[in-house]
């Protein structure tokens, strides 16, 4: 009798499963951070520190309490929103020049993918470990904030979970876009033009209905103003339940669409 | 019961498009296990996109292939799990160190913290990197971070091991250090596929190589199979002023099996080398300068091509 077969395996390697594999990416990513972190600390933590000093008790001297500010302190009224803005900021870096990089220039992506890992888990990798990061980081602008006193009770650890939601919803997002970019020219267009109106029209800082009643649109389609309602109005306890799950239904559908998409996007690109 | 050894890789008419271009065009290939096989080929012959079909990191256009005796389509990790990959380009993750390069990649293929740990000390020294162990990657030489690809490739104990171009851009001895590291892989029965453009690299390395340009395989064999198949023992190399070389051609190809013009000089097919210089220099044919070497793979390409591996 002849038997044909490929002789048994040397090999000490093994497929693992796909939420273990997420895992171990965002291990890496880990690793990485603790070497890394002091190149970012000024953007991630410094900076909306900064921002909330000088806003939020700097300029915010000058405001008086009033109904635009919910009978609050500027900068009581300010913080939840500010997490947000914060989110989104935070998360840009980390899902455009992190991931091209990894794709283009460090080409750390297709080191990975040659291994068991496929390209979708290191896309839920990547996601994971921004929103990961982008928990951490708000943590700890919530922590200082709450040191500086500008906040206003329990409640406000609700804008942290909204403001983390909306901070994953752009990330998965922008991921997936950038996972169709060839070159980096596009990056500082979507700071510019999406990012900083995005935080600066949204309503954080001063009232929509200051606006022009035709921007307001271009408003809503933000993670940014859906976090930001949210995570205002469960500080504050002004949220109804139907505007509530409005908003947690746009946000979670964005990251529901980014994931789609960049698991797709990722395989286009990795798989080729 | 006897026992057939399957080969790990057996491609048949295997294709690869990008867009309407055909990258490789129907190739058929067998590696079994325990050889070193090369492709040997310029650039663009399509070898980095036959490996990355084997690697099982770019789906196939059309053809069958199996690695390991499994179909990529369908069990792409799997092999991928009991393979090693050295790609052209480094992919290091250069902002870490050497050694956890070594640790994370490992931890991919499912290896514990411990086994990774000590094999990370392994094949440092394996890849004598063991003094820079500690370092970041980012400012190592080209040849060091070669190595330590090499060295990623192996963490999880491959069956196969494939190398795309292992030593294109690195110097002399940087070369001459990593073919003796691949030299000990192939002694420890490591299968080896390798792909490069330097004919002494697979004459060194390989035990079995196709010749590969513009997608298709122009021939099959050893190193030695092929030089006897498609070249002659010796080569006679001549060099003319600039000029001169067109009015001696006529002249000279009588004397010679075969006679290969190239823009700088003149490459004589026969048996004896010595033999013709002298009918060459009889005839009253002075070159500047002349050499008698043993044929290449090199005159193997350009005989089957008509065109050289690196110009
Ligand atoms: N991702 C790709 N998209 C389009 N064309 C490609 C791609 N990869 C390779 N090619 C083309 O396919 C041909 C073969 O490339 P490659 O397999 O890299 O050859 P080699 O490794 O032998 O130099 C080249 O002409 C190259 O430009
Ligand atoms: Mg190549």
């Amino acid at each position: 009798m002849t038997r044909t077969t490929i002789p048994a395996s040397r090999s000490t390697g093994v497929v693992v499963g796909p939420v273990r594999a997420t895992w171990l990416s965002v291990e890496s990513h880990w690793l990485w951070y603790r070497r890394n972190w002091r190149s970012s600390a000024f953007s991630t933590f410094l900076g909306p520190v900064l921002f909330l000093l000088a806003m939020g008790f700097g300029f915010g001297s000058q405001v008086r309490p009033g109904a635009a500010t919910g009978g609050l302190s500027y900068v009581e009224h300010l913080v939840p929103a500010l997490l947000v803005t914060t989110a989104i900021q935070n998360a840009n870096f980390d899902s455009t020049y992190a991931v091209f990089s990894a794709f283009k220039w460090s080409k750390t992506y297709w080191g990975a993918v040659a291994t068991p890992l496929t390209p979708g888990q290191v896309f839920a990798g990547q996601l994971t470990w921004n929103a990961l990061r982008l928990g951490a980081s708000l943590a700890v602008f919530l922590a200082v904030a709450g040191l500086l006193g500008a906040l206003t009770g329990p409640a406000v650890l609700w804008a942290w979970v909204f403001a983390l939601l909306a901070g994953t919803a752009f990330s998965a997002v922008v991921v997936a876009w950038t996972a169709t970019r060839r070159t980096d020219s596009a990056f500082n267009g979507l700071f510019r033009f999406v990012v900083m109106p995005m935080t600066l029209f949204t309503g954080a800082f001063f009232p929509m209905s200051d606006l022009p009643s035709w921007t307001w649109p271009l408003a809503w389609i933000t993670p940014a103003w859906h976090g930001i309602e949210l995570s205002r109005g469960a500080a504050f306890g002004t949220l109804g339940p139907v505007a509530l799950l409005g908003h947690v239904a746009y946000l979670s559908a964005l990251v529901v669409v980014g994931a789609v998409l960049g698991r797709r996007y990722f395989t286009r690109r990795l798989a080729v | 019961m006897t026992t057939v050894d399957l080969p790990l890789v057996r491609a048949s008419g295997l294709t690869k498009h990008f867009g309407d271009f055909e990258a490789v065009r129907g190739i058929d290939v067998e590696v079994r296990r325990g050889e070193a096989f090369g492709f040997l080929g310029p650039n663009g012959a399509g070898k980095s996109s036959t490996m990355r079909m084997v690697a099982c990191t770019s789906p196939r256009t059309g053809g069958d292939l199996r690695v390991l005796g499994m179909d990529p389509d369908v069990d792409g990790p799997r092999i991928r799990s009991r393979i090693g990959v050295v790609p052209q380009e480094d992919n290091l993750d250069t902002e870490l160190t050497a050694r956890q390069n070594l640790e994370v990649y490992g931890r991919y293929f499912g290896l514990s913290r411990a086994h990774v740990r000590s094999k990370a000390v392994e094949l440092l020294d394996f890849a004598q990197l063991a003094d820079r162990a500690d370092h970041e990657v980012e400012p190592l030489s080209g040849g060091m971070k070669r190595r330590l690809t090499i060295a990623r490739s192996l963490v999880n104990d491959p069956d196969l091991l494939l190398l795309d171009e292992p030593t294109t851009g690195l110097d002399p001895q940087a070369r001459h250090l990593l073919w003796d590291r691949l030299f000990r892989l192939k002694q420890s029965g490591v299968t080896l596929i390798i792909t490069t453009h330097y004919m002494d690299e697979a004459e060194q390395l390989c035990d079995r190589l196709v010749v590969m340009d513009g997608g298709r395989i122009a021939a099959e064999g050893s190193p030695q199979d092929l030089i006897a198949r498609h070249s002659t023992r010796e080569v006679l190399e001549l060099r003319f002023a600039p000029g001169d070389q067109d009015a001696v051609v006529p002249v000279v190809t009588p004397l010679a099996d075969r006679v290969e013009v190239l823009p700088d000089r003149l490459l004589l097919y026969t048996a004896d080398g010595d033999g013709v210089l002298d009918a060459v220099h009889a005839r009253g044919v002075r070159p500047l300068s002349s050499l008698v070497r043993r044929s290449s793979l090199e005159d193997v390409f350009l005989r089957l091509t008509g065109r050289t591996l690196v110009d």
